[in-house]
């Protein structure tokens, strides 16, 4: 083998390292197009003023019983729905029905908090915002596609994959809640 | 742009120009002296109509942006100030809208036109493929223009379209986000669609040059589907193609101003006359009527993922079309039994598009009732369901099978042979009657 490699390469010029010239030069132009390439795809990205945005606190006192308050955080509704004693036992009696995305009610909501049940209104199907009262288990039901949810924001007929997404909130006192 | 040239410089300076940027000569050969079939028919002049409405759309585009701002806070109000307060600004933008129906018509049109007269056969694999690549193309710039005025239905047709591409697990939420620029559509959405949307026409109009240079290498395919043998089979497109285009452009112009002049909103949602409102949806929310069809494909489908990735197929089948036709026939004018599919094919593109208009558990016809009071018959989830399943046979069985089993009618030995059989045949029903 050696022979071989010595027959076919003229003399004075080592192979290996014109091989490792050629790697070298093609993984510093890899790198070179990358770092020019990443900023461009990444300037889509949320810009830091948007993310900046991203928590507000919010005053309960304003959410009467069986009520529900729809607020705009990050560019999309929140529902804070107050939810009524026969709204929370339909929501635990249907814990153990057949759930597409199963979900205890006691997770869907802070606990000893059961009355206040905070979830990013936007249908988990194709974004729409689903309304309360309509649909066949007395929660949302988004218009667009026709998907129901129950009191718990639970998705129990239609399209959506998921239940109502929950955002990240606490409790700042029993009257304030911070959202993000 | 094939073929010998017959170009002759008469005066001294496009004898000088000639020499050096040969423009003229391209011109003449692709645009005068170019061989055409001479028995393409009306609907061969989509094309030259197709490459009138990009125009139109280049040109109004331009002047709406002059007095369109992108944002949120503006964008509806600029779109007003349009109507209402810019010199012919409600002319340029009910051109703008309603030639954007237009465009897509046309090119339906143009697309039917192909399937039926097998224009995607060997050897215009290439071209058909770049018409798909203007489709996608114009279908992207469409749905983008929809958004700007910043009504209802474009705010909340962003965002379902978009949530469509978050179906892909794992990176669908990194993608949403990355296209929105945030966390749900919003300002930067808005301002990222405008620059696409002024981008996206001149993409457009580089791949039709690609196209026609695609058409002017293999030569247009025409109602027979056999190519030029001779001489005799073709006539020079100018003054014959010319003169037939522009006749047709004339018609397509009428029907052009009739919805600009007397229906500019027919084709519209009253709905996009509200201000976008983040957190109230319409209660039915449609698409324009151009994308009824996939509409009703994605609906079809009871699962997010599934419903996206089928809608997507029912374009993406487009493009290998060329390889799933096994029959040695071009023209389904010698294809009966491909005929009675075809027709099939288009009535249920139809089908899909009235039901992509309707609520999902809308009853078609309704046979009675079950003892809770549901009731029984045919809803449009099911007929988009029967409707889809026959889109993708029409292309995945019928296509390749077909060209397998079928007997096809005799095809002429030429172009001129078939005019002469059709002419003949014609007389002969003529005597019999």
């Amino acid at each position: 083998m050696a022979d071989t490699v010595g027959e076919i390469t003229p003399a004075g010029e080592d192979p290996s390292r014109r091989d490792f010239i050629h790697v070298a030069t093609m993984a510093a132009a890899v790198g070179a197009v990358g770092s020019v390439v990443w900023p461009l795809v990444n300037q889509m990205n949320p810009s830091g003023d948007m993310l900046a945005m991203a928590s507000l606190e919010f005053d309960l006192s304003k959410v009467a019983d069986g009520s529900e308050v729809t607020i705009k955080w990050r560019g999309k509704p929140v529902f804070v729905r107050k939810r009524t004693p026969a709204e929370i036992a339909q929501a635990k009696a249907d814990d153990n029905a057949d759930l597409k995305d199963p979900a205890k009610d006691a997770d869907r909501h802070k606990p000893g908090k059961a009355e206040w049940l905070i979830l990013i209104g936007s249908c988990t199907h194709l974004g729409c915002v689903p309304t309360f009262g309509g649909g066949d288990w007395g929660g949302w039901f988004c218009p667009c596609h026709g998907s129901h949810y129950d009191t718990a924001g639970r998705i129990r007929k239609g399209p959506a994959p998921t239940n109502l997404a929950l955002p990240e909130y606490a409790f700042l006192s029993d009257t304030k809640v911070k959202i993000g | 742009m094939s073929g010998h040239s017959t170009y002759e410089p008469k005066t001294g300076f496009t004898r000088w120009l000639d020499s050096r940027l040969p423009i003229i000569r391209l011109g003449y050969d692709s645009f005068v002296d170019y061989p055409t079939p001479k028995n393409l028919n009306y609907w061969y002049t989509f094309g030259g109509i197709l490459s009138l409405c990009l125009m139109t759309q280049i040109i109004t585009g331009i002047i709406l942006a002059m007095h369109y701002v992108p944002h949120v806070d503006h964008a509806f109000n600029s779109v007003e100030h349009i109507m209402r307060d810019v010199n012919h600004g409600w002319l340029i933008r009910y051109v703008h809208a309603n030639g954007a129906s237009m465009f897509l018509f046309a090119v339906y049109m143009h697309m039917f036109r192909g399937l039926y007269y097998g224009s995607y056969k060997a050897p215009r694999e290439v071209l058909w493929i770049l018409g798909c690549v203007i489709y996608l193309l114009m279908m992207a710039t469409a749905f983008m223009g929809y958004v700007l005025p910043w009504g209802q239905m474009s705010f909340h047709g962003a965002v379902v379209i978009t949530n469509l591409l978050g179906a892909f697990p794992v990176v669908g939420e990194s993608i949403t986000t990355w296209l929105w620029g945030g966390f749900a559509v919003d300002n930067p959405t808005l301002n990222r669609f405008f620059s696409l949307h002024f981008l996206m026409p001149f993409m457009i109009a580089g791949v039709v040059i690609l196209h026609v240079w695609a058409l002017h290498v293999t030569g247009q395919n025409n109602p027979s589907g056999i190519d030029p043998k001779s001489k005799e089979d073709t006539v020079p497109f100018t003054p014959y193609a010319t003169v037939k285009d522009g006749f047709a452009m004339v018609l397509f112009l009428i029907l052009f101003s009739v919805f600009v002049f007397f229906q500019p909103n027919a084709l519209g949602h009253a709905d996009n006359y509200i201000p976008a409102n983040p957190l109230v949806t319409p209660a039915h929310i449609v698409p324009e009527w151009y994308f009824l069809p996939f509409y009703a494909i994605l609906r079809a489908v009871p699962d997010k993922l599934g419903g996206a990735l089928l809608m997507f197929g029912a374009i993406g089948v487009l493009f290998v079309l060329p390889w799933l036709d096994t029959s040695k026939v071009k023209s389904l004018r010698y294809r009966p039994t491909a005929r009675v599919f075809f027709f099939l094919f288009v009535l249920t593109c139809l089908i899909l598009g009235w039901c992509g208009g309707e609520l999902p558990d809308k009853m078609v016809f309704q046979v009675g009732a079950t003892a809770a009071g549901d009731p029984i018959g045919l809803n449009f989830v099911w007929l988009s369901r029967i409707a889809s399943a026959y889109y993708f046979a029409y292309f995945l069985i019928v296509m390749p099978v077909l060209g397998l089993v079928e007997t096809p009618d005799a095809v002429p030995d030429s172009i001129t042979a078939s005019i002469l059989d059709h002419s003949a045949e014609k007389k002969g029903l003529a005597h019999a009657g």
